[in-house]
């Protein structure tokens, strides 16, 4: 506990001490940092995986939830993404669909078979856990760079990885977050590593992603990303079983009809 | 061992001096390294099977504890725009208290509405230009409607609210403690701020946090004003008694050696300090002063009457070596037997006390008799005479004794019957005296809101998603309508009213549907899609485990006392046992685990008391060397501990952890009036003389001693009585009592009971070792 307590007075300090000289250059930089990154992910399309999520709680219980999530690319907007929940069994079959957008809230629905009908849910959420997990719904949707305002903290070789770090400060209100810092690697600009900090500012969970794989020779993809809440000792982790990017998605799969015919 | 030490401390003053102060510097350099903690754990052993399903408890669903801000308007209601500005803005406020990690309130209350076809998840009040009186009314009108809000964040009648806030600290001790006290630092200017913004509000704070933060400001306010208060008080006794700068100075000396060493060994040892630990210096002090009171004024004395002055220390330290060694063999005895004790402090409280008094023996016959001799001493020049008063007391005391016998006897037994009617009570709040603020905060909140104990149960069924199953929604609705049927529940937090609330939404808000769902899996998909909705901190995690197996309740009671709190977890078990055994119970809270250590702890000081006993009397019959005076002396020594908890059966009636040691203590100290009377009764029977004028002589040469030694250990715990907390000031005030009883008991009882039964017969010639 003391060592995480010291770690995070060290990430509070260096915060302080960096958010002081932040200026329009390292601004600059952050946002281009993080455009870097999104620019390395246009194109996909669309893809398909099978997914697995681990919970943990402080003791080490273990609980695990199966999804399939089916993504699809818009250009000019946020990604559109159908998730159908095949465990625990008593949601099986559930599904939710999210329009998340550049500008303006997200939209959500879910479809519960049991009920045989779709609701929508109200986007001031996104700051909750998803299905129970330490993944707040804002951790999962589309990278988007209007979502945030950057900034370029320092350069830092972490075991030989050349990495950026950069800020990024949510500019919903509906955000949990006061600042989310991640590393990437300057090669590729994938992110290896989110802190999150919580709305008192104080550091909440640290995301790690690891297992990256390289997709149609392009895009790289974390398949396994292990959340650490640090506040109550509750972890999630998140793998992809399967992804494929060939699929013949359209935005017609991605509508509300199409929630009910999931399967 | 007594030649060893009169050719060191005697022949080698300053070489003992230095020496002694060298060591003593090394040893209290250890105290640097106690730390206080103040959190209610301390006063539970790792292995407490209550603090362990408490922490399993916390470990599944996230830490409970909590700060409380209760909020009443004087005049209005809490609906009022006004009052709903207030709570909104201070609810978002809150969320920046460190370590928070949810703020629950009226306004932030997850509300659930169906609209068209869709399901709005909503705080009751999401901005403040929302305000109006139509949209007040509204919130009234649901508010006083949610069972989760009434009687715990809002009263029945709408005048008194609170916004609880959660936080997780840290299981490092050290850590904890500084937290709590930035939590509540954090809270109070809060609260100060929206003091100052709007007139006409009562603001109070409660809370686990208040509850941890309130033992360490309570020990530092001890610290702060009682142990000043006690070194002035026994440097004003010392100057009276001793009147002698030396001797007083050396007494000091001792006295403050004592308390650094023993802090000092404290710190070497890795102990650490509480709220019953921390005053062990005023209980050191008022020990220590009684050994050196009775070197420092046999020096005097021998002085007077011609000695020189080497000789006089010598002959003084010759005389007291023995007796001085018994006394404080005997009380740290009785502290030792605090070792049986099921709570840390209590243990704590036991060895350093221990230390301290064996250290205080140690010091009164090295340090001090080297002390006198480098300084100059000058007896004072007043002729202590014969002790007339104590004459005529013995002899008033002989001729009366055909009644005071039946009389003393009578009191004896009549107050001894009324311990039975004490009954064990120990409540967290209640340890805080009614003039601490958290006391009355908490009070206020008990009367006009909710109680101030929580208990959460939880119900494993054993199966993943088992939570969902109609079967078993069922037994969790019949449950928490039993407990609302309690008499002692305000309030209880269940998951049935929420899957109720949900089904309702999900058919338009229609009435006839609050009730539960009736499919597993739609059951399931209601509480996935709540899940889903609901934003940052505000989940389900602190009523569901991960895999939806455990559900957990939350109930909060208006009883407090340890009697009723365990009937309540009782009747808790039963029930469950009864209608639902195949699903397995826990039942744990800060308040049931202190209604359960009350018990436990007496069970095992019983023992302890039981050791006291046995080994105190066996050191008292070596001492005295003699077996028939070691068991009469069992009576004069047990007696007041008897009529002491009788007197406090009818004064109070309540025994907390800090009474139940109370007994071993007191046996430790009172037996030294025992064993100066009684020695000095048999060195008289030994020279001849009958039962009566052993009495005389006795009275003679140790009756001033006597009253001196008892009225520094009163003023010493009694002092002690002055402490806002409960378990130091009770334990203060009862011991305060029994040595002044065990006073009266050696003065009225023992002598009569002396001339009785030691009728005529002749003590054979022994070689008298005082």
């Amino acid at each position: 506990m003391r060592t995480n307590w010291v770690r995070f007075l060290m990430a509070a300090c260096l915060s302080v001490s960096v958010s002081a000289i932040a200026d329009d250059a390292t601004q600059q930089k952050g946002f281009d940092i993080a455009k870097q990154r999104k620019e390395r992910d246009v194109g996909w399309g669309s893809s398909e995986s099978s997914n697995r999520m681990i919970l943990r709680d402080a003791q080490g219980n273990e609980s695990v939830r199966q999804l399939r999530t089916q993504a699809l690319e818009v250009q000019g907007d946020g990604d559109k993404s159908l998730t159908i929940f095949d465990q625990p069994a008593d949601v099986k079959g559930t599904a939710f669909l999210t329009y998340s957008h550049v500008d303006g809230a997200d939209e959500q629905w879910l479809f519960m078979p049991a009920l045989k009908r779709v609701k929508r849910i109200s986007s001031n959420n996104k700051s909750g856990p998803f299905m129970g997990s330490e993944f707040a719904y804002e951790d999962l949707t589309s990278f988007e760079l209007d979502k945030f305002r950057f900034n370029w903290l320092r350069d830092e070789t972490v075991n030989g990885v050349a990495l950026h770090v950069i800020e990024a400060t949510p500019t919903d209100r509906y955000s949990g977050y006061t600042k989310v810092i991640t590393w990437l690697d300057t090669e590729a600009f994938r992110p290896l590593k989110t802190e999150y900090y919580d709305r008192k500012g104080a550091l909440l969970k640290t995301a790690t992603m690891s297992d990256y794989q390289l997709h149609k020779d392009k895009y790289w993809r974390p398949h396994r990303i292990d959340m650490v809440n640090h506040q109550t000792g509750k972890s999630t982790t998140l793998a992809i079983d399967s992804i494929s990017f060939d699929t013949n998605l359209s935005v017609d799969d991605f509508t509300q009809n199409s929630l009910k015919r999931a399967r | 061992m007594e030649k060893l030490i009169e050719n060191w401390a005697l022949r080698r003053s300053w070489v003992t001096l230095i020496l002694s102060v060298l060591l003593t510097v090394v040893a209290a350099w250890g105290a640097s390294q106690l730390y206080f903690r103040g959190d209610y754990k301390v006063f539970f052993g790792a292995e407490n099977p209550q603090l362990r399903d408490f922490e399993s408890m916390q470990a599944t669903f996230n830490k409970s504890d909590n700060v409380g801000i209760v909020i009443a308007p004087k005049q209005d209601s809490v609906f009022s725009e006004r009052m709903l500005e207030l709570v909104w803005r201070m609810t978002e406020d809150a969320w920046q208290t460190p370590y928070s990690s949810r703020v629950d309130s009226v306004t932030n209350f997850q509300f659930t509405e169906a609209i068209d076809d869709d399901l709005l998840v909503a705080p009751l009040l999401e901005f403040t230009e929302d305000l109006s009186p139509e949209k007040v009314e509204k919130i009234r009108t649901i508010a006083l409607h949610e069972p989760s809000l009434v009687n715990k964040l809002i009263s029945e009648d709408g005048r008194v609210t609170m916004i609880n806030i959660t936080v997780q600290q840290s299981d490092d001790d050290q850590l904890k403690t500084a937290q709590s006290a930035e939590i509540v630092t954090f809270v109070r200017d809060l609260v100060a701020r929206y003091d100052l913004q709007y007139a006409g509000v009562e603001f109070h704070l409660t809370g686990v946090v208040m509850v941890n933060n309130g033992f360490f400001e309570e020990a530092n306010k001890d610290a702060s004003t009682l142990l000043p208060a006690m070194f002035i008080a026994v440097i004003l006794m010392l100057v009276i008694l001793l009147r002698s700068f030396t001797a007083t100075t050396g007494t000091v000396l001792v006295i403050i050696m004592s308390i650094a060493v023993t802090l000092g060994i404290a710190g070497w040892l890795g102990y650490y300090l509480s709220t019953a630990t921390v005053n062990v210096p005023i209980i050191v002090m008022t020990l220590a002063v009684a050994d050196c009171v009775h070197m420092g004024s046999g020096v005097l004395f021998n002085m007077r009457n011609g000695m020189h002055k080497n000789d006089a220390i010598a002959a003084s330290l010759a005389l007291n070596f023995k007796p001085i060694f018994i006394t404080s063999a005997t009380t740290a005895i009785g502290f030792l037997t605090f070792n049986f004790s099921d709570v840390p402090p209590l243990r704590d409280l036991g060895n350093l006390t221990a230390i301290g008094v064996i250290l205080a023996w140690w010091l009164s016959i090295t340090i001090f008799p080297a002390f006198l001799r480098v300084l100059p001493l000058n007896p004072p020049a007043v002729a202590e005479g014969k002790q007339p008063m104590m004459n005529r007391f013995a002899e008033w005391n002989i001729r009366n004794r055909g009644w005071l016998l039946p009389v003393s006897s009578a009191v004896i037994v009549g107050f001894t019957v009324l311990m039975p009617f004490n009954s064990i009570n120990d409540v967290a709040i209640e340890y805080f005296d009614e003039d601490v603020a958290l006391r009355q905060d908490a009070d206020f909140m008990q009367q006009y809101l909710t109680g101030f104990t929580t208990v959460d149960i939880a119900l494993e069924t054993g199966e993943a998603s088992g939570v969902n199953s109609p079967l078993f929604l069922q037994k969790l609705e019949s449950f928490s309508s039993w407990l609302r049927a309690q008499p002692e529940v305000d309030h209880v937090f269940t998951l049935a009213d929420v899957y109720k609330r949900l089904n309702r939404n999900m058919h338009n808000d229609d009435n006839d549907f609050y009730r539960l769902p009736k499919e597993q899996d739609l059951a399931a998909q209601y509480l996935l899609l709540y899940e889903m909705s609901l934003p940052y901190g505000l989940d389900l995690n602190n009523q569901l485990n991960l895999n939806k197996s455990a559900v957990k309740l939350s109930v909060t009671l208006h009883e407090n006392g340890s009697k009723e709190m365990v009937a309540f977890e009782q009747r808790v078990r039963s029930w469950l046992a009864r209608y639902y055994p195949e699903v397995n119970v826990s039942v744990a809270g800060v308040g049931l685990m202190f209604a359960h250590i009350g018990e436990r702890n007496m069970t095992s000081m019983l023992w302890g008391t039981a050791w006291a006993i046995v080994m105190i009397s066996g050191l008292l019959m070596i001492a005295l060397k003699d077996v028939r005076l070691g068991l009469i002396s069992l009576i004069p020594n047990l007696a007041p501990a008897g009529i002491g908890f009788g007197v406090w059966a009818v004064y109070n009636g309540n025994v907390n952890l800090g009474l139940s040691v109370v007994t071993s203590m007191c046996l430790g100290i009172v037996v030294d009036d025992t064993v100066h009377f009684l020695s000095k009764y048999k060195h008289a029977r030994q020279a001849g003389k009958d039962a009566e004028q052993a009495v005389r002589y006795a009275f003679i040469s140790v009756g001033k001693a006597l009253w001196v030694t008892t009225l520094v250990l009163i003023t010493g715990f009694m002092l002690l009585s002055l402490s806002d907390f409960n378990l130091n000031s009770d334990l203060g005030l009862l011991t305060a009592a029994i040595i002044a009883i065990a006073l009266l008991v050696d003065f009225f009882f023992l002598p009569a009971f002396l001339m009785l039964v030691d009728k005529g017969e002749t003590y054979q010639e022994v070689k008298d070792a005082n």
